[in-house]
């Protein structure tokens, strides 16, 4: 799991994992993505473009409709978690301004990504069902600086593996939108806003679902 | 819409290389992708990637257009060490922005020439503004075409590594471009996509700094 060490979070990955509610089962929610719920591969070198065919996303559907599913998973998680801070009364003022316009933006890239997945004949993955802990202000932003920059990383970790052209087109759109999110985020805990320095690490599939598995609830 | 997608490759040109015209890329996904629908993306896509290859030099040329953009940015900011009057917080960001632009351009010179390219010459740049606010103006127009010239550019490469490595520098330049956003008090990420622009749109953006 040297791909952990690579995840220069400005939130060690540690405290991320350890704020995490009740923990259950991935392969359950996994199995409910659909598609074959077989082998999970754990091939960095596809994650970095090398592999072309190779699927991380197999589970989440085949070749571009997986890809697509995996990022809808994620933003669905980060359309929730936003929504919950919102509800949550931990900010006000230019903060709560900020999450709110971020969680309008997560939740177009679920619409966006939704109609992408139909458009190539797939079907939509489930919105998973999530808790977030939300004890006070500092606490939040540092979980919400760790998703963005969990998410920046993971559709870096896909983009080459992306076959059609006008899938990459959107991905990188939204791709670049994560990276805003994060510095900014960064930005509001005092933390540089390029943790990976001047060229992003990508994230691989299994670090990603790894991570944000303690959010999933049955 | 429908009509223009009666010729896949017209279609899918329009979008992706003259992506800019649209100011969203959810148009791209509802437009681009019914052409997926209508004539099923296993079809469209071929049709797509030759129109593209044919349309652009190559992933040495879209290398150095970024390794152009590097330049301007590079040469930008270090002028900006001691001209942009920025103190405090924003003298370190322009430091980090500096050294940033600057790694990107090593790494594009050394991709041009890995791939047997012959790396761009260095323009001549020439940037006009008298203190902090017109410097961090200049900054945000340049970090965001930044952004959007590589999200413009991305589909064309063909090389899954070379697309890997512009992938990490788009990503730190979206984060350099939130990051003089705040300066500047504007919206971080003003939209949920960042549009892609095509190579003629950047270069019209940053001729006027070319001397």
């Amino acid at each position: 799991m040297s791909e952990l060490k690579q995840l220069k979070d400005p939130v060690s990955r540690r405290r991320f994992l350890a704020v995490g509610g009740s923990s259950t089962a991935l392969a359950a929610f996994l199995a409910a993505c659909g598609g074959d719920s077989g082998t999970t591969t754990n091939d960095t070198t596809a994650a970095m473009g090398s592999g072309g065919g190779t699927s991380e996303t197999a589970q989440f559907g085949k070749g571009d409709v997986g890809i697509l599913n995996y990022a809808l998973t994620l933003e669905y998680l980060e359309t929730a978690f936003y929504a919950d801070v919102v509800k949550s009364g931990l900010f006000k003022g230019a903060e709560l301004e900020t999450i709110r316009k971020f969680g309008r933006e997560e939740a177009e890239h679920v619409q966006a990504l939704t109609a992408a997945v139909k458009s190539l004949g797939g079907k939509p993955a489930p919105e998973p069902k999530a808790e977030f802990p939300l004890k006070s202000a500092k606490s939040v932003l540092e979980l919400a600086a760790t998703v963005e920059n969990l998410g920046a990383a993971a559709y870096l970790g896909q983009a080459a593996n992306i076959e059609s052209p006008e899938v990459l087109a959107s991905a990188l759109a939204i791709h670049s939108v994560e990276g805003r999110h994060a510095a900014t985020l960064n930005t509001l805990l005092g933390e540089s806003i390029t943790p990976d320095g001047a060229f992003a690490k990508p994230a691989d599939v299994n670090t990603v679902l790894e991570s944000v598995e303690p959010f999933l609830v049955e | 819409m429908k009509e223009q997608l009666q010729t896949p490759e017209l279609a899918a040109v329009e979008v992706d290389v003259e992506g800019g015209d649209l100011s969203r890329s959810d148009v791209i996904l509802k437009g681009a992708l019914a052409a997926g629908a209508i004539y099923g993306s296993a079809m469209v896509s071929p049709f797509v990637r030759k129109a593209l290859a044919m349309s652009e030099s190559g992933d040495v040329g879209i290398l150095n257009f970024a390794l152009t953009l590097e330049y301007l940015e590079a040469k930008f900011y270090e002028e900006a060490k001691s001209r942009a009057k920025a103190s405090g917080e924003l003298k370190s960001l322009v430091n980090l922005l500096a050294e940033d632009e600057q790694q990107h351009v090593e790494a594009l010179t050394a991709t041009v020439k890995k791939l047997g390219g012959k790396p761009v010459a260095e323009p001549k740049f020439n940037f006009e503004y008298n203190d902090t606010a017109g410097f961090l103006k200049l900054a945000q127009t340049f970090e965001d075409t930044g952004v959007s010239a590589y999200n413009g550019a991305g589909p064309m490469i063909k090389s899954k590594e070379v697309l890997a490595a512009a992938g990490g520098i788009v990503q730190v330049e979206a984060r350099h471009a939130a990051a003089i956003r705040l300066q500047n008090k504007e919206e971080p990420a003003p939209d949920a996509f960042d549009s892609p622009l095509s190579e003629k749109q950047v270069l019209k953006a940053v001729e006027p700094f070319i001397v």
